[in-house]
């Protein structure tokens, strides 16, 4: 459905984005995530005509996507990071404009503009300035305006940011709508939970370059430790790296200390787990609560960067 | 109250403004910039600069010696630029504001004007033919006029050249008086067409007030840009110039429209007619507004932010209607000023506007201010394009 072949971009000494290359399937959804800074939004931007990229082409349908008024252009649809409204016009006057972008009017444009109001919640706020929605509904309507022309591929970039957990799952919920009707969905995010939540196939960037590209749980596969204890410290350490000493412990792959959790991945939890409490009590730490889990997409990217997502 | 956070607060607004280098500019440079051009105007920059002169037309159907006398001095006379004409010439020359004032000596002027020296009865009638809108200059040139008129005709007429106080007699009282009379006419459209002051005024300011909305329709540009509407629209499949030109567009009727509200209420509350050719006055209207447009365009690519491009803006927007007339007339101008601000667009603007509207220019007439126009619309609008950054992050 979708090919992204080598795509390269450059900004004077800023390498953006470097040999990107991915396919997508169609129906599928495929989640591109990396931390601010790695080039998703580079890619997305290259992938939707908005950025002439330097290198590599972008097929759709096995054809190359060639200038602004390419056809094949009508099979996306946009969903940017900055909202694409005019907060003076309503809802309805807004996905009015975004359809005319199309060569929609008349009653096609009606049904379509219904049917999107209808799948984000918001017909009855149809003919509501914008101005008055709260961020989720904002949100919600962005996402609407780039379903008027009946896309088979959607980009989302960073649909999320900035909304409260209600309105996010009211997101989900339309997205995983899109997914049963059978919409390929490319997402960026650096939220791990939203890709693991949707997404099949993960394509995770980093400086510019694809580090892994597969299943979710295929990518799962690629941490060595595939379990997570997460460790409650009653009077952590000073200095960056207190607890580096974790990380020559037999069997554990990783430490990581997040806000007031030290997490530390390992292969075998009954093997490995007491001599890290072990480490902990003779250097003097006291443990408040201790929580196991199994390594998620966060746990992924920080094993393959040696960096977290968040702290990025 | 706390000193140290009132001091830590004022540091704080005074390194936000300097940081800011475009408020800075604005703030230093524009009143500068502005003092100097009006001190300039008005006063005079330097004692070696040639003041403005007074375009004049003389057109002598007299033939006299007085006459001769009276346009010799007119033509050494430092405040004027006189220029032998003939009478219907001259009369277009002032109605199309190239001449100031035009200066008719009619036949048997010198012979009336001496015997009316010293006998008073029937005086010659000099006849002043004079732009309306420069009524300042009117004067200026009447009491010059009369200067020379005197001196000619006392001159000759105590030479005993035409005969005056030979027709007096030995032994008679004489007294003087004016020895000719002066009939002034406005010249317009056509006769019978009074001059109308909220013309030019409200065709200054509707050239201003169009270029700040031009500035707004840039700066939108710069804003689109920023929004996820700007990733929208490309990512529609539609070509740049739909985008760049619907932007243009939209500008160019709001413009039209600002101008038929404008001109519409001089025309309802102030009696201001189109005296000249309605296909010139639209011709102009719609070419300032295409222009208008393009000067948008133009401000989108002048700053890499909305705030920067407004600045900027707005200090060129300022410039270009001082410059054009807008709040000073450009005869007050300097010379070299005057022949300069032809360089701007709103010069022809304001040009094209007066003369359609109270000169009664033809269609014809309005063409060089239309070719203008469009032709730094041209150059605006390539100059927009050429620079416009179009790539741009979703």
């Amino acid at each position: 459905m979708l090919e992204v072949r080598g795509l390269h971009k450059r900004y004077g000494d800023l390498v953006a984005v470097q040999e990107v290359s991915f396919t997508v399937r169609p129906g599928e959804a495929v989640g591109l995530l990396g931390p601010n800074g790695a080039g998703k939004t580079t890619t997305v931007s290259m992938i939707a005509g908005l950025v002439t990229p330097d290198a590599g082409e972008v097929r759709i349908e096995g054809g190359v996507v060639r200038g602004e008024t390419d056809p094949l252009k009508r099979k996306m649809g946009l969903v940017p990071q900055d909202l694409a409204l005019h907060d003076l016009l309503s809802a309805r006057d807004n996905l009015a404009l975004f359809g005319a972008l199309y060569g929609m009017r008349g009653a096609e444009l009606r049904r379509a503009m219904d049917a999107a109001l209808d799948l984000v919640g918001l017909a009855d706020r149809a003919k509501d300035r914008v101005s008055a929605f709260s961020g989720g509904m904002k949100r919600r309507l962005n996402m609407a305006g780039a379903l008027l022309h009946d896309p088979a591929i959607l980009l989302l970039d960073e649909p999320t940011v900035g909304v409260d957990p209600q309105s996010r799952n009211a997101i989900f919920d339309n997205l995983e709508e899109l997914k049963r009707r059978g919409k390929t969905l490319v997402y960026t995010t650096h939220y791990m939970e939203e890709a693991e939540r949707l997404c099949d196939r993960i394509v995770i960037v980093d400086h510019g370059k694809v580090i892994a590209n597969d299943s979710l749980e295929a990518v799962r596969r690629l941490v060595p430790g595939v379990n997570v204890i997460e460790i409650e410290i009653e009077n952590p350490g000073q200095g960056a790296e207190w607890y580096g000493g974790l990380r020559a412990l037999d069997g554990v792959d990783s430490a990581e200390w997040q806000g007031s959790l030290l997490r530390v991945t390992m292969r075998d939890l009954t093997e490995t787990s007491p001599g890290v409490l072990e480490w902990l009590r003779a250097h003097g730490y006291r443990c408040l609560h201790l929580a196991s889990q199994r390594a998620d997409l966060e746990t992924v990217f920080l094993t393959l960067t040696g960096r977290s997502v968040r702290n990025l | 109250m706390s000193f140290t956070a009132f001091i830590a607060l004022v540091r704080r607004d005074l390194r936000l403004f300097f940081m800011d280098r475009r408020a800075v500019i604005m703030s230093f440079v524009a009143p500068i910039l502005i003092a100097s051009f009006f001190g300039y105007v008005f006063g005079g920059a330097s004692a070696d600069q040639p003041a403005s002169r007074i375009a004049v037309a003389a057109i002598d159907q007299d033939r006299s010696a007085i006459s001769k006398h009276v346009l010799a001095a007119l033509g050494a006379d430092k405040a004027l630029e006189v220029k032998s004409a003939d009478l219907e010439a001259a009369r277009a020359a002032v109605r199309g504001g190239k001449t100031t004032v035009a200066v008719v000596i009619p036949a048997g002027f010198g012979d009336g004007a001496a015997k009316s020296l010293f006998r008073g009865g029937d005086k010659p009638e000099m006849q002043l033919l004079y732009d309306p809108s420069h009524n300042a200059e009117l004067a200026m040139v009447r009491g010059i006029l009369t200067q020379h008129v005197m001196e000619a005709v006392s001159s000759e007429a105590f030479s005993g050249g035409t005969g005056g106080t030979g027709g007096a007699g030995p032994g008679l009282s004489m007294s003087f008086s004016m020895p000719y009379t002066v009939r002034e006419e406005a010249v317009t459209a056509r006769q019978g067409v009074k001059y109308n002051s909220m013309a030019h005024s409200f065709a200054g300011m509707s050239v201003q007030f169009i270029l700040f909305m031009g500035i707004d329709a840039g700066v939108m540009v710069l804003l689109l840009r920023r929004s996820g509407v700007w990733s929208r629209m490309r990512a529609a499949p539609i070509s740049r110039f739909t985008i760049i030109g619907s932007r243009a567009a939209s500008s160019a009727i709001v413009a039209m429209m600002i101008l038929c509200v404008v001109f519409g209420f001089a025309r309802v509350v102030f009696g201001v007619r189109i005296e000249g050719s309605f296909a010139g006055f639209a011709g102009v209207c719609i070419a300032f507004a295409i222009m208008t447009a393009a000067f948008g365009l133009l401000v989108a690519v002048l700053g890499k932010t909305p705030e920067a491009a407004r600045g900027i803006a707005i200090l060129a927007t300022l410039l270009l209607v001082m410059l054009g007339g807008s709040w000073v007339p450009t005869f007050l101008f300097p010379q070299w000023l005057q022949s300069a601000s032809f360089a701007v667009p709103t010069r022809w603007a304001v040009d094209g506007l007066d003369a359609t509207i109270w000169r009664g220019a033809s269609f014809t007439a309005a063409l060089g201010p239309i070719a203008a126009m469009l032709g730094f619309a041209v150059l605006f609008g390539a100059i927009a394009l050429w620079r416009f950054r179009w790539d741009g992050p979703a």
